[in-house]
């Protein structure tokens, strides 16, 4: 009798008195790096350096709007101001989870909306060193995760997570994440590739707190295979700003309104 | 000269050159020029800060040239040359947008320094609705060069020649009026004034002509008034996570077809625009990893029901098929295969005149695009071809594309012609192989 009554006294206790799991950890670092508020809004600078120190630069604003749990359906609007060759372009994607995106882009010189295909797993997000999925996140469902160790990272308790693709639809063996303990915001991540070298590292350079959400305003990826490096800062982020469900239309794709975009 | 007895195919593959003699041009008249230049010192002549409006100015640089494989008909070498600077004005201030596209360019074939107004509008937008008049660009349908209910100007000799491709569509002076309410969208399209699709030079691209010996050639455009004004009408929606669209259009074919004043021994050859009204729908969505495209339309050429008159073209039914997919990291694929069946099969062989060519009753054409992209996106090779699997010709496209820094790329690429009869879509065009460079400066 007395076991059953310390069980579920022990059930009653609050979660975190128990090791937390890997997969949570994940769950809410994806809530914590991709889904916080209602709604998003930043403008994004992408400084791509090679490895001779040439830079290009793409310039646009982005805008998110969650339609429902982290983890669930998505919205993106972008608009381009940077290279030349795309000024005025946007691009707007329908994420969902566990099935593919869609995606439409709107070329401004022939005033033609269109969709477009791609896949998110290895593509590169205009030419930078994230991919797709970097930039909109992976379905948790599709990595098997394990927290390897428990260490700081600078002054960060971090968690160690290593994340194994269950298929093989990326380009890399796996990835290990330092997640903060106490924001969930991932400070660092590597990814090994299929021979177990380090390839790719991403690291949280800047956070700030807006509107009450620790948000990563100064991040890089850097491929270490080439050299290559991808350096992005958000200014102008903001959370919550009422972004209405018809922003996400062929009609504001093609008419971008300016009180989204500047 | 001209070889419009050719019954049209697809738009997208009809060479048929324009307008007798003189190549259309799509300028500046001088009533537009008033407004253009009234516009243009409106928005110069008051400092932003004046009418806190939004102002923005960009543009280009282009340097394009496109060398024939062989001389061309009146003996040149190159199929274009020319300079050319595009000033892009944008005003804004809510809930009104003044939008002007204008090109200055010097042509080094004929000689000519000019300045072209390629879009110029005002939008006023509103929550539920908007409206743009003025000189727009508008695309519709699925296709990709091939187009069935995108029913506006184009240039096909931009195409051919090897220009940039955004120079394939010609603007219209037009007013549209967007309504979105909550089940569906809308765009209706008023067009006032005639314009049509502009086709190979004579004097740059060698074309079959039925009747090479006929030398007196006219035009007649539909005159502007309100019985001729042209009416669009594009719906839309979500169903089902496809996008779906059903299109209406009421106007003209904007190719040119030719009435002889008399078969047996033409003297004059007079050009005409027929009467046309399109239904149109399609859909399009993610299927099989990739993204799947369905058009159709249904082309009723109303001066010509019962498909006997042979200077009218018969009505026609339009279908058309393509799918796109990424294989692997940056490389795409698309396919798509076009069927155009006539209608009226039997009175158009009855009555079309011996010695012309006679259309298929159902012409058939597919096309691949391929595209690469590489070193971060910034190095783009791509292959564009169209095989009618009917007529047996076909024209490529290879390009290569470089941006050297975030301001400057160029292009290099071909067009190759071949195949088919002497009079078919592509076949005709095969002596005008040529290779292209675009190089470009933006701000």
């Amino acid at each position: 009798m007395y076991r059953y009554l310390i069980v579920l006294l022990v059930m009653l206790l609050p979660f975190e008195v128990f090791a937390i799991n890997a997969e949570d950890v994940m769950k809410k670092s994806q809530a914590a790096f991709l889904y916080q508020g209602k709604d998003f809004k930043a403008r994004v600078i992408m400084k791509l350096i090679s490895k001779g120190g040439q830079e290009r630069t793409r310039e646009l604003t982005m805008l998110r709007k969650n339609f429902g749990e982290a983890g669930g359906a998505q919205k993106f609007f972008m608009y381009f101001f940077q290279p030349a060759d795309v000024k005025d372009m946007t691009f707007m994607v329908y994420k969902y989870p566990a099935k593919d995106d869609d995606r439409w882009l709107f070329i401004p010189a022939i005033n033609m909306v269109r969709r477009i295909a791609a896949q998110d797993k290895t593509s590169s997000f205009v030419g930078s060193d994230f991919t797709y999925e970097d930039v909109s996140g992976r379905d948790i469902q599709d990595d098997t995760h394990a927290i390897l160790k428990e260490e700081k990272l600078g002054a960060r308790d971090c968690y160690v997570v290593k994340s194994t693709p269950k298929k093989g639809d990326v380009d890399y063996a796996h990835k290990l994440s330092w997640v903060d303990k106490g924001n969930f915001l991932p400070l660092k991540e590597e990814y090994y590739d299929k021979k177990g070298e380090l390839s790719r590292v991403f690291t949280a350079d800047e956070i700030k707190i807006i509107k009450g959400f620790p948000t990563i305003t100064k991040r890089m990826m850097k491929n270490l295979l080439s050299g290559h490096r991808t350096e992005v800062t958000y200014s102008k982020a903001d959370y919550n700003i009422g972004i209405e469900d018809s922003l996400f239309s062929e009609r504001y794709l093609k008419q971008p309104p300016k009180k989204w975009i500047e | 000269m001209n070889n419009p007895f050719y019954k049209g195919h697809c738009e997208a593959s009809a060479p048929s050159p324009a307008s007798c003699g003189e190549t259309r041009e799509f300028r500046l008249n001088p009533a537009w020029s008033r407004v253009y230049l009234l516009l243009l010192f409106f928005v110069l002549c008051f400092p932003p800060s004046i009418y806190a409006a939004d102002v923005s100015i960009h543009g280009f640089f282009q340097g394009n040239y496109s060398l024939g494989s062989r001389a061309n008909p009146d003996g040149g070498d190159f199929k274009w040359a020319e300079e050319r600077v595009q000033i892009r004005l944008d005003a804004s201030k809510e809930p009104f947008r003044l939008f002007l596209k204008t090109d200055a360019f010097y042509d080094h074939i004929d000689e000519k320094a000019q300045i072209e107004l390629r879009e110029g509008y005002i939008d006023h937008v509103e929550k539920k609705w908007d409206l743009r008049a003025g000189r727009q660009i508008i695309t519709w349908g699925l296709g990709d060069l091939i187009f069935i209910n995108d029913v506006f100007p184009k240039d096909y000799e931009a195409f051919f020649s090897g220009r940039p491709l955004e120079y394939m569509k010609k603007g219209v002076d037009a007013v549209k009026l967007g309504a979105y309410p909550e089940f569906a969208a809308f765009e209706f399209i008023v067009i006032p004034i005639f314009e049509p699709n502009n086709y190979t030079n004579e004097k740059r691209f060698y074309m079959f002509d039925p009747m090479p010996g006929v030398t007196n050639r006219g035009e007649k455009d539909p005159p502007s008034n309100l019985e001729n004004t042209e009416f669009a009408l594009r719906a839309y929606r979500d169903i089902a996570g496809f996008d779906a669209a059903i299109y209406l259009y009421r106007g003209f074919y904007r190719k040119p077809y030719m009435i002889p004043d008399d078969i047996n021994s033409t003297t004059k050859i007079t050009y005409h625009y027929p009467k046309l009204s399109v239904y149109g729908a399609s859909l399009q969505g993610r299927a099989l990893d990739g993204v799947l495209s369905l058009e159709a339309g249904y082309y009723d050429s109303r001066q010509d029901s019962s498909g006997t008159d042979y200077t009218v073209p018969n009505s026609q039914t339009k279908f058309l098929i393509g799918y796109q997919r990424q294989l692997w990291e940056d490389f795409t694929i698309g396919l798509q295969f076009y069927n155009e069946y006539m209608h009226d099969y039997s009175g158009y062989k009855k009555n079309q005149p011996s010695g012309l060519p006679k259309d298929k009753k159902l012409y058939q054409l597919a096309t691949v695009r391929l595209t690469q992209m590489l070193m971060h996106q910034t190095l783009k090779l791509s292959l564009f071809s169209f095989y009618s699997t009917s007529d047996g010709d076909y024209m490529l496209n290879p390009e290569i594309k470089y941006n050297f820094s975030d301001h400057i790329w160029a292009a290099i690429g071909a067009n190759v012609f071949g195949g088919g009869e002497k009079w078919s879509q592509f076949g005709q065009l095969d002596k005008n192989d040529n290779i292209y460079l675009q190089a470009r400066y933006e701000f």
